[in-house]
């Protein structure tokens, strides 16, 4: 007896710069089995085993490695966990808005890397270590949950209006998590630098509150929020 | 730390702060007149020139005049910084914006003071 079987509509950016004048939006068709679903990843993962000029970025298929982060039907997410079927057809494919594309849906991250490495991503602790370990109680480890937690797939930075207009001022939602994330850690000394640091119009207070950071955050994570803290501990601090 | 010489006080928080404060005290001053033509069973011009000659009501309509040019002045700063990408142009819009600020701010001054 065979499967019913049904076919799922598919609109995907294609540009490459070397050949290519302009971007173009390719139509593809994939025949899936009626009662199967499956991630968008694997989707188009079929897509480029029939055409395999197809480009994109993919490693741990399951919401981890932050690979594989691109614009569905307008919205910032990750390919590996968005269920096909929550999906209108066709489903549109774009890259991450805001940053150079490299081809198709690759884009260059670059300036997105440049602004977490601002933030000083590490621990900086000047005193001597402890033979052990630099312990931490419950509650203050509690404060770094929400935090740290993030893959950087940059799907919130690219989908924020701020960081489009200043990439390379703004340091954008994912990078002021981070540097939240070290700035709220009970084993790091340098929370003074780390906030003077920040104290320019842009760096932090280029955010105008749009939420559209965490709207998009495949992990749940809330970069607003996170900035609020670090603008209350500006305040606090009397810059 | 990016540094920028044209925002009002080239320090994120500050231009925040004052952003806010000036907010706060344009809202008050928005509530005091309309609760003046509020409670004022008849407003006529004699009336409302009596009101303007105050000096306590002359010295909140010029500080709330200067609250509406710091909180113009942040915010015409962000939107230009934001979509004016040119700093050429940019740098031209920003004058004119003071200017226009700085007169609008002129002419106030010289309504309250002719009251
Ligand atoms: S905060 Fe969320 S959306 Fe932003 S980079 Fe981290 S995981 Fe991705
Ligand atoms: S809340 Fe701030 S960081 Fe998040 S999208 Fe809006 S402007 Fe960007
Ligand atoms: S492939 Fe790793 S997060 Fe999607």
């Amino acid at each position: 007896m065979s499967e019913a079987m049904r076919t799922v509509k598919f609109k995907i950016y294609r540009f490459n710069p070397e050949v290519d004048i302009k971007p173009t939006m390719q139509d593809y068709e994939l025949t899936i089995p009626d009662k199967q679903d499956m991630m968008l990843l694997e989707a188009i993962l079929r897509i480029k085993a029939m055409d395999d000029s197809l480009a994109f970025r993919r490693s741990c298929r399951e919401g981890v490695c932050g690979s594989d982060g691109m614009n569905i039907n307008g919205r910032n997410g990750l390919a590996c966990v968005t269920l096909l079927s929550a999906l209108k057809q066709p489903i549109e494919l774009r890259p991450l808005p805001g940053l150079p594309v490299i081809r198709d849906l690759v884009v260059d991250m670059k300036i997105f890397f440049e602004q977490y490495a601002k933030v000083k991503p590490y621990l900086i602790n000047d005193e001597p270590p402890p033979a052990k370990e630099r312990l931490q109680s419950p509650a203050e480890r509690k404060k770094l949950d929400g935090l740290y937690e993030c893959i950087l797939c940059a799907c919130c930075s690219t989908s924020c209006p701020s960081f489009w207009w200043n990439p390379e001022k703004f340091i954008g939602p994912a990078g002021l998590l981070q540097a939240y994330r070290f700035i709220a850690d009970s084993r790091d000394t340098a929370k003074v630098e780390r906030l003077e640091a920040l104290t320019d119009p842009f760096s932090v207070f280029r955010c105008r509150g749009v939420m559209n950071c965490v709207d998009v955050c495949p992990k749940g994570l809330n970069p607003t929020r996170a900035i609020g803290h670090i603008r209350s501990e500006l305040l606090a601090e009397g810059n | 730390m990016v540094r920028s010489a044209t925002s009002l006080t080239g320090n994120g928080v500050r231009d925040w702060l004052w952003q806010r404060v000036s907010a706060v005290i344009l809202a008050v001053y928005t509530l005091f007149i309309f609760g003046f033509i509020w409670c004022t069973p008849q407003l006529d011009y004699a009336t409302w020139f009596q009101f303007f000659q105050g000096i306590g009501v002359k010295l909140f309509t010029i500080l709330a005049a200067l609250s509406l040019l710091t909180h113009a002045w942040v915010g015409m700063w962000t939107i230009l910084t934001d979509y004016v990408k040119s700093a050429r142009l940019r740098l031209t819009l920003e004058v004119l914006v003071i200017i226009a600020l700085f007169l609008y701010f002129l002419v106030a001054i010289a309504i309250v003071w002719s009251v």
